[in-house]
């Protein structure tokens, strides 16, 4: 079992709701947040271009957070889902510097690392994240790849994608369909 | 100066002051979690309530979890419902932001003079302020007339009280949906097709194969089931003919941007009819069957070449031409969609008409993946005696003008609250519900001047809004969270009804609208229009007429009834009789030319820039609505100010950079209260500035809101007023930049 997710790139309309979504779901404190919008515009007035992303942990295969992390709190859990344990976390910080994507924080109340986790307590239900719920425009596609019939791996089959920072060499778990 | 009504920015003077403490901002902004445990709670462990939004006027439904505690823990859509599909926007999943906003309107106030002739807001009991209220009430109706009595409203908070207006004898309301918003939208299109456009628009955009956005911004407006279908058109492979000056985000998904000049859309509407007409690629069937005036039309477009608007538009006639011909071979499953937001250059009833001729053309009317034939339920009235009959009402106010508007106008009730404007029916008071006029309203001057002549200001809110500031009594509303509500029975493909019902109680001494209603409505001796103790009786009255209850209706939120008006759409050849003078759809506009407007729609330049200035065009951001988010903790963590858009051009010519912060000037001077940050960006043009509506809040009662950002109203001081029906023309304003501070500037109000 290996979760991922995609996110249609040609959907998003980069309106925050994945955002929002996830802080009333996770308590996620305001002023932070385990997922957000990137608006990247390339070209000059009348050919220009946009392209909206929500983006989050991208649960690494190869995920620098799990290999810092002094106290084995950062690990990778069933499906490759990347979770810290709370009460392992000393808030080193460590993982916040080795994560090319920027996906950590210390929780300003208690003090350890906090991040996307796929909603697993969702998940393990057989709900989705909350944020793949939520999605106004159905941009966001999560599921098992190693099930051809799930979500992603159907989203994943007839699109190009890419993936973020490739080469970082962290093999992330995001795909973003161009 | 200094006027009577002296704006209150203070909470309250003295004891009681109302302003909680508050912590810092954006960090923390409130402690609803704090020192507990931050595992999530599990659906099975919460109980959901049934819901609509109150965020926007979309109304969709869903379910408010409420855990073992009593919290609201976040809000979830409700999957049988067209407005939302299971999936609300942004604001929506926010909502909850609003319910547990620190800066909350806590309970009611009263003006109160100081023997030194300062003012300050007094914290009052309900019966005070009510009394207070119904006091003025009864005073006005003696003095002058019930008719003298105004009311602002927007949404269910201001439908409770246009219930208490009627049942008092005044219809002297005004909302600024109309003459600020859409109106020139109701007019245009029924003018033409002798139908309204609803709300929700009855755009068919889930099965289009072309849609075309003329300055509409789906994605930014945040209209949630169109957001939804304009997913599902990308996902069909439609074609989206965008047309703005900014690539906005719609324009990014869109096979065709056309970056229009701004002011020029009717020439660019103009040379389409023209390629249509004259490459005969127009619906010659559905022309001959249903409309009337083509001739006068073919006529009329004979020298509107793509050319022609060329040199009007920048848009390249080849472009023209390849979109005009997209538009027919997707024809008839073409949505020219009709927009919402339309004041903007004062003949925007001309240019929707334009809109409404190209829809016809194209055959794109009552087809699949057009416009589509909505139906909603209706609601029986809940027993009462019929309403007074007043001896004018806001028709009246209007006199001999804008004969075609459908509702009041906004800026016509503002004269008539000055005598020296003379009208012939005068206003004397006020009751504001659910809108916050200074920050809706163009013309601040004539705003304040209409506030400060007026004899009694109430202000009904949730939040203390800039509008408060000028109240006399000021009633807080208990937020949609926590309140029964009007049944939503919004149009739709098929007709449904929605329940709002508490999931928690008010907060603080905050009340729902129905109570506050009812209660001056008792105190003016109306209970006959209040016969109920509690909301919910009404409801569940008309549930039961409607063949439910409530308890029905609080198991599922939403219900779904069988269409009765026929099918979703035209059949091949049907008869059909619009509801027009001639019977058919008109082209050629008699209505229009009865009352002395254009029978066809005429392209008028509008003013330019002058050197240094830069067209403002304003718009939405899709976790905002207007002005009164800005403030709610979830929402303001998403954009917590707004900034000015500038083209690298114009920013290089002014060494302006990214982040760096100006003051705004429009071209009669007016400067905004707050510095806004920059936005150098390639997607906008060089001749115009963008700004998202509804920051530069200028009351420091919204404690994050406060002074984030800069209002684009301050800058619209120049309003175009469409002669057909009073809209408010809003684009024709231009601003330059201040680097620095003006000096010797005053904090204006807002």
């Amino acid at each position: 079992m290996r979760y991922a997710m995609a996110i249609d790139t040609a959907k998003c309309v980069g309106c925050g709701d994945c955002v929002v979504a996830c802080q009333t779901e996770n308590n996620v404190p305001h002023g932070y947040c385990r997922d957000w919008i990137v608006e990247n515009v390339s070209g000059s007035y009348p050919n220009v271009q946009i392209e909206l992303r929500s983006e989050r942990c991208n649960h690494c295969d190869n995920a620098p957070c799990v290999r810092c992390c002094p106290t084995g709190s950062s690990h990778i859990a069933e499906g490759g889902i990347v979770l810290v344990t709370p009460e392992e976390c000393i808030g080193c910080g460590a993982c916040i510097e080795s994560c090319p994507y920027d996906a950590r924080y210390v929780h300003p109340d208690f003090g350890y690392v906090d991040k996307c986790t796929f909603c697993k307590h969702r998940v393990d239900k057989g709900q989705n994240p909350a944020c793949v719920d939520v999605c106004p425009t159905h941009c966001l596609h999560f599921g098992d790849l190693d099930d051809p019939n799930s979500d992603v791996s159907k989203a994943l089959k007839n699109r190009d994608w890419k993936v973020l920072a490739p080469e970082a060499g962290t093999k992330p778990q995001l795909y973003f369909l161009i | 100066m200094k006027t009577r009504r002296e704006f209150i920015k203070i909470s309250t003077a003295g004891a009681g002051a109302a302003a909680l403490g508050l912590h810092s901002l954006n960090v923390k902004g409130f402690d609803l979690f704090k020192n507990e445990s931050i595992e999530s709670v599990s659906d099975e462990d919460m109980t959901p309530y049934p819901t609509y939004c109150e965020v926007c006027f979309w109304k969709c439904a869903g379910w408010t979890y409420v855990d073992k505690k009593g919290k609201i823990r976040k809000i979830i859509g409700n999957k049988h419902d067209p407005h939302s599909n299971g999936r609300l926007c942004p604001r929506g999943t926010g909502g909850i932001g609003m319910y547990y906003d620190e800066d909350r309107l806590k309970y009611p106030l009263i003006r109160e003079t100081k023997p030194d002739g300062s003012q300050y807001f007094r914290r009052a009991t309900w019966d005070e302020a009510l009394d207070k209220v119904a006091g003025k009430m009864k005073e006005i109706a003696e003095k002058y007339g019930p008719e003298s009595f105004g009311l602002f409203n927007h949404g269910n908070p201001g439908a409770h009280f246009e219930h208490l207006m009627r049942a008092y004898g005044s219809e002297s309301n005004a909302e600024p949906a109309f003459a600020n918003c859409r109106g020139p939208r109701s007019v245009a299109y029924f003018s033409t097709f002798g139908a309204y456009i609803g709300s929700p628009e009855n755009t068919d955009i889930r099965d289009t194969r072309c849609l075309v956005l003329i300055g509409s911004h789906i994605g930014e407006n945040m209209h949630n089931s169109q957001v939804q279908e304009m997913s599902q058109a990308i996902d069909n492979g439609a074609t989206i003919i965008t047309v703005d000056p900014r690539l906005s985000t719609a324009a990014s998904k869109s096979k065709y941007w056309l970056p229009i000049k701004p002011s020029t859309d009717i020439a660019l509407l103009l040379a389409w009819i023209h390629v249509l007409i004259y490459e005969e690629l127009y619906n010659k069937k559905f022309v001959e069957k249903y409309t009337f005036g083509f001739d006068q039309l073919k006529e009329h477009v004979k020298d509107m070449t793509p050319e022609w608007a060329y040199g009007i538009t920048t848009i390249e006639p080849e472009l023209i031409r390849r979109t005009a011909r997209e538009m027919a071979g997707a024809a008839p499953h073409v949505v020219i969609h009709p927009g919402r937001h339309v004041v903007w250059y004062g003949d925007d009833t001309q240019r929707e008409r334009a809109m409404a001729i190209l829809t016809a053309l194209l055959g794109a009317w009552g087809k699949r993946g057009s416009l589509y034939f909505s139906e909603g339920i209706h609601v029986p009235h809940y027993p009462q005696p019929e309403y007074p009959e007043p001896k004018w009402t806001w028709k009246d106010i209007h006199g001999d003008k804008y004969k075609l508007a459908t509702m009041g106008i906004t800026t016509e009730i503002l004269k008539a609250s000055v005598p020296k404007y003379g009208y012939k029916h005068q206003i004397k008071a006020w009751l504001v519900a659910g809108t916050n006029l200074p920050l809706s309203l163009p013309d601040k001057k004539l705003f304040k001047e209409a506030a400060d002549a007026v004899e009694f200001i109430a202000v009904m809110d949730t939040m203390p809004m800039d509008i408060t500031g000028y109240a006399d009594v000021v009633l807080p509303e208990a937020t949609y969270l926590e309140r029964y509500d009007f049944l939503r029975a919004a149009p739709n493909r098929v007709p449904t009804i929605a329940l709002r019902m508490p999931a928690a109680k008010p907060k603080y001494e905050s009340k729902p609208g129905w109570w506050i209603a009812k209660q001056i409505g008792e105190r003016l001796g109306l209970h006959d229009y209040f016969n109920y103790d509690d909301y919910s009786e009404v409801i569940d009255w008309q549930l039961k007429q409607l063949g439910t209850s409530l308890e029905e209706m609080k198991k599922i939120g939403v219900k779904e009834f069988p269409r009765e008006s026929g099918p979703l759409y035209l059949g091949d050849d049907e008869d059909f009789e619009f509801n027009t003078s001639t019977g058919k759809i008109e082209l050629y506009s008699l209505d229009l030319a009865d009352n002395g407007f254009d029978p066809l729609p005429v392209y008028t330049p509008h003013p330019e820039p002058p050197e240094g200035f830069y067209r403002l065009i304003y718009g939405r951001a899709p976790m905002h609505t207007f002005s009164r988010t800005t403030n709610n903790p979830n929402l303001y963590d998403l954009m917590p100010e707004n900034n000015v858009w500038v083209n690298p051009k114009i920013a290089d010519l002014w060494g302006l950079k990214n982040g760096d912060e100006v003051w705004l000037k429009n071209q009669d001077g007016a400067v905004t209260n707050f510095p806004v940050k920059v936005r150098v960006t390639e997607r906008i043009r060089w001749d115009s500035v963008y700004m998202v509506h509804g920051f530069g809040h200028n009351d420091k009662r919204l404690s994050r809101a406060y002074g984030k950002g800069a209002s684009d109203e301050l800058m619209i001081t120049n309003i175009m007023i469409d002669p057909v029906m009073g809209g408010a023309g809003m684009r024709g304003n231009f601003i330059t930049f201040l680097k620095e501070k003006p000096e010797n500037k005053e904090e204006v109000e807002s």
